[in-house]
C-alpha cells in the first residue's frame, strides 16, 4: 500500500537559517503520526510545505500518491489544514463558513447542507452554527476550523498544534474529535508540543529538532531508547532489604530508606526474573513499581538541550 | 467543470462572501460614500460660489460649479473606493481564511477577481448616493437614458481598473495602516485634473500633467454625457488608459498574491 505521506529528504532554508535539513518521513494510511519537538524546530514550516503553503528548497514529497511539487492542485484536493492561526472567516457565521467552504469544493447545495448538519452535530456546534466566530470560544473556533476543513472530506488532514492554546476541556474535545478521525479512515499528520498529545494520539511519533528527525516510532518504542527504566522494591524492613540486597548484589537506593531500585528494560521477562531471584533467596517484597521514562525524559535526552528559545533568551 | 467554469464558479463564490462581509461590516461603504458627499457640499456651497464665476462661462454661480464639479466628485469617490479596496484586501490578508484558500483547490484568482468585482458594485453604489444627493441640492443634468448607461459604463470601468490596481496595492503592504496609505495620491489626482477647475486656470507645468493624467479624459468623457460639453477623444483616451491600468493592476495584484509568505 502505499503512504498517505511520503517525505524524501526534504529541505528548507529561510536566507542563511536552516530549517529543514533532509527531512525523510514516511506515514501509513490511516494511521496519525505526530511531529513533536520545541518551537523552532520546523514543525510549522514541515506542515507548510506539505500543504502547498511555502515552496520546498529540495526534497521529494507525495501526498496520496501526488507528487507536491509537479501536481500541487491534485495535492489540494486531497488535504486540509487545521493550522495554529484560526482559519475562519470572521465576519460570517459558523454555518456560512461551511457553506462557504461546500461552494468552493462544487459540493452541491443538498450535500453541501447535509455535510455542514453533520459536523455541526458532531462537533458539538449546533447552537452555535448561526453565530459568528467572534462569540466563540478558542475551542469552538478551532472546531469551527476543523470542520471548514473537513467539508471537503480529505484523505490527509495536517493538524498544526491542534490544541495549542485551548484549555484541558477544550483540548480532550478535540482529542476525542481526532479519534474519531481515524476511525473514519483518515490519515493524520499532527504537529505538537505537548507530549501527552502525542502520546495519546499518535500511532506514531517523531522527534523533531532543529530540522531533522532524531526519533521516530510509537510511544512505547521511543520511551524504551533512552535508559533510565528500573524496577523499585519496597521491603517491610531492614532485614528482608539486607537479603534482598545481597541477593541481587545492590546497595539500597539511599540510607534510611527501605527501597531498593533495580535497573532493567522494564519488561516483563526481566520482571520476571526478578522476581524468581527474590523467591529464591526468600524475600518478602512490600511493594513493587516499574518506572518506565516517560516522552519528557525522551525528549529531553534525544534532543539533549535547552530548546531554542531559552537558548536566546 | 472546465477551467474557466471553474474560475467563474468560485470568483461567484468569492464575489457572494465579499458582498456579505460589506453588508455586516458597512462601515467601509459608509466612508466611501461620506467623504465625497462631505466634499461635494463643502466645495458648492463653501467655494461654489466663487469658483463658478472663475469657470469662464457667460453667467458663472454657484448652480453652475455644482453641474461643474460632479463629474470630479463622482471620480473622486471612485478613488476613496480603491482606498476602501486596499484597505479590505488587506484586512483579508491577516486572516488565516486565506492561508486555506491557499491549501484549496479552488481558481487561484478567484479569491483577487471576489474582491475587485466585490469593490466595483460597492463603489457603484456608493456613486449612487453622491448622485442622489447632488440631484438632491439642485443638480439638472441634461443627460437622456442612453447617456446615463454611457456614465455607468465609464464610471464602472474606472472603478474596475482601480479596483485592480488597489488590490495589488493592498497585497503589495505589510500592514492595513500601509494599505490605507499608500492610495492617497489616487486621490488627489483628480484635484490636479480638471475635476475642480478647468484645467486653462493652470499654471503651465501643472497644466501639462493635469491635461495628461488619466483622470481628465476620464472626468471630461462623463462631464460630456451629463452636462453636453464636448467630450472630443476623451472617451477613447479614458478607455485606453482604464485598460492599460486595469491590466498592470492585474498583473502586480496576481504576481503579489502568488508570492505573499504564507502566514
Amino acid at each position: 500500500m502505499n503512504p498517505a505521506i511520503a517525505v524524501t529528504g526534504l529541505r528548507k532554508s529561510f536566507g542563511p537559517k536552516v530549517v529543514l535539513d533532509a527531512l525523510d518521513l514516511t506515514v501509513p494510511e490511516g494511521t496519525v503520526f505526530a511531529l513533536l519537538g520545541p518551537n523552532g524546530a520546523g514543525k510549522t514550516t514541515t506542515v507548510d510545505i506539505l500543504s502547498t503553503l511555502t515552496p520546498a528548497d529540495g526534497g521529494e514529497v507525495r501526498i496520496a500518491g501526488h507528487d507536491l511539487h509537479r501536481d500541487p492542485a491534485a495535492v489540494r484536493s486531497a488535504i486540509a489544514l487545521t493550522g495554529q492561526f484560526s482559519a475562519v472567516d470572521t465576519l460570517l457565521t459558523g454555518r456560512e463558513n461551511l457553506r462557504l467552504m461546500s461552494d468552493l469544493n462544487h459540493l452541491g447545495r443538498k450535500e453541501g447542507q447535509r455535510r455542514a448538519d453533520d459536523l455541526l452535530e458532531r462537533f458539538d456546534l449546533v447552537e452555535a452554527a448561526d453565530k459568528v466566530p467572534a462569540m466563540y470560544s478558542g475551542g469552538m473556533r478551532r472546531r469551527l476550523d476543523l470542520a471548514m476543513g473537513l467539508m471537503a472530506d480529505p484523505r490527509v488532514v495536517f493538524l498544526d498544534e491542534p490544541t495549542t492554546g485551548l484549555d484541558p476541556r477544550s483540548r480532550r474535545a478535540m482529542w476525542d474529535i481526532v479519534r474519531g478521525l481515524v476511525a473514519d479512515g483518515g490519515t493524520i499528520l499532527l504537529t505538537t508540543q505537548y507530549l501527552e498529545e502525542a502520546d495519546q494520539l499518535a500511532d506514531r511519533i517523531g522527534v523533531l529538532d532543529a530540522g531533522r528527525l532524531v526519533a521516530e516510532g510509537t510511544a512505547d518504542e521511543l520511551k524504551r531508547m533512552v535508559p533510565g527504566s528500573h524496577v523499585r522494591l519496597e521491603f517491610a524492613g531492614p532485614e528482608p532489604l539486607r537479603r534482598a540486597a545481597h541477593a541481587l548484589g545492590i546497595a539500597p537506593a539511599d540510607e534510611g530508606s527501605l527501597a531498593l531500585e533495580v535497573p532493567g528494560d522494564g519488561s516483563v521477562a526481566a520482571l520476571k526474573s526478578l522476581l524468581a531471584r527474590l523467591d529464591d533467596a526468600g524475600v518478602d517484597v512490600a511493594g513493587l513499581t516499574v518506572h518506565t521514562p516517560d516522552l519528557d525524559d525522551v525528549f529531553l535526552a534525544l534532543t539533549g538541550r535547552p530548546t531554542p528559545a531559552e537558548v536566546t533568551a | 467543470m472546465t477551467a474557466l467554469a471553474l474560475t467563474v464558479n468560485d470568483s461567484a463564490t468569492m464575489l457572494r462572501r465579499n458582498l456579505k462581509r460589506a453588508v455586516r461590516y458597512p462601515g467601509l461603504t459608509v466612508i466611501v460614500a461620506a467623504l465625497p458627499i462631505v466634499f461635494l457640499l463643502l466645495f458648492v456651497f463653501v467655494f461654489g460660489g466663487t469658483l463658478g464665476a472663475g469657470l469662464g462661462l457667460p453667467a458663472g454661480g454657484r448652480a453652475e460649479y455644482l453641474a461643474y464639479v460632479v463629474p470630479g466628485i463622482l471620480v473622486l469617490a471612485i478613488t476613496g473606493g480603491a482606498q476602501g479596496t486596499a484597505i479590505g484586501i488587506a484586512m483579508d490578508m491577516t486572516e488565516g481564511i486565506i492561508a486555506r484558500f491557499r491549501t484549496m483547490s479552488i481558481a487561484r484568482a478567484s479569491v483577487l477577481t471576489g474582491h475587485v468585482v466585490g469593490a466595483v458594485i460597492q463603489t457603484m453604489v456608493g456613486l449612487a448616493l453622491v448622485v442622489a444627493v447632488a440631484l438632491l441640492i439642485g443638480f439638472r443634468p441634461e443627460a437622456n437614458a442612453v447617456e446615463w448607461l454611457a456614465v455607468i459604463g465609464v464610471l464602472g470601468m474606472t472603478s474596475f481598473a482601480l479596483s485592480w490596481l488597489s488590490v495589488a496595492m493592498g497585497l503589495w503592504t505589510r500592514t492595513v495602516e500601509a494599505a490605507s496609505n499608500v492610495p492617497m495620491p489616487l486621490m488627489l489626482l483628480p484635484f490636479f485634473g480638471s475635476g475642480f477647475v478647468p484645467v486653462e486656470s493652470m499654471p503651465a507645468g501643472l497644466r501639462w500633467f493635469a491635461e495628461h493624467q488619466p483622470f481628465t479624459p476620464i472626468i471630461e468623457t462623463v462631464r460630456g454625457l451629463l452636462t453636453g460639453t464636448a467630450i472630443g477623444s476623451s472617451g477613447l483616451v479614458a478607455t485606453a488608459w482604464c485598460a492599460g491600468i486595469a491590466l498592470v493592476g492585474y498583473l502586480w495584484a496576481r504576481r503579489n498574491y502568488e508570492r505573499r509568505p504564507a502566514r
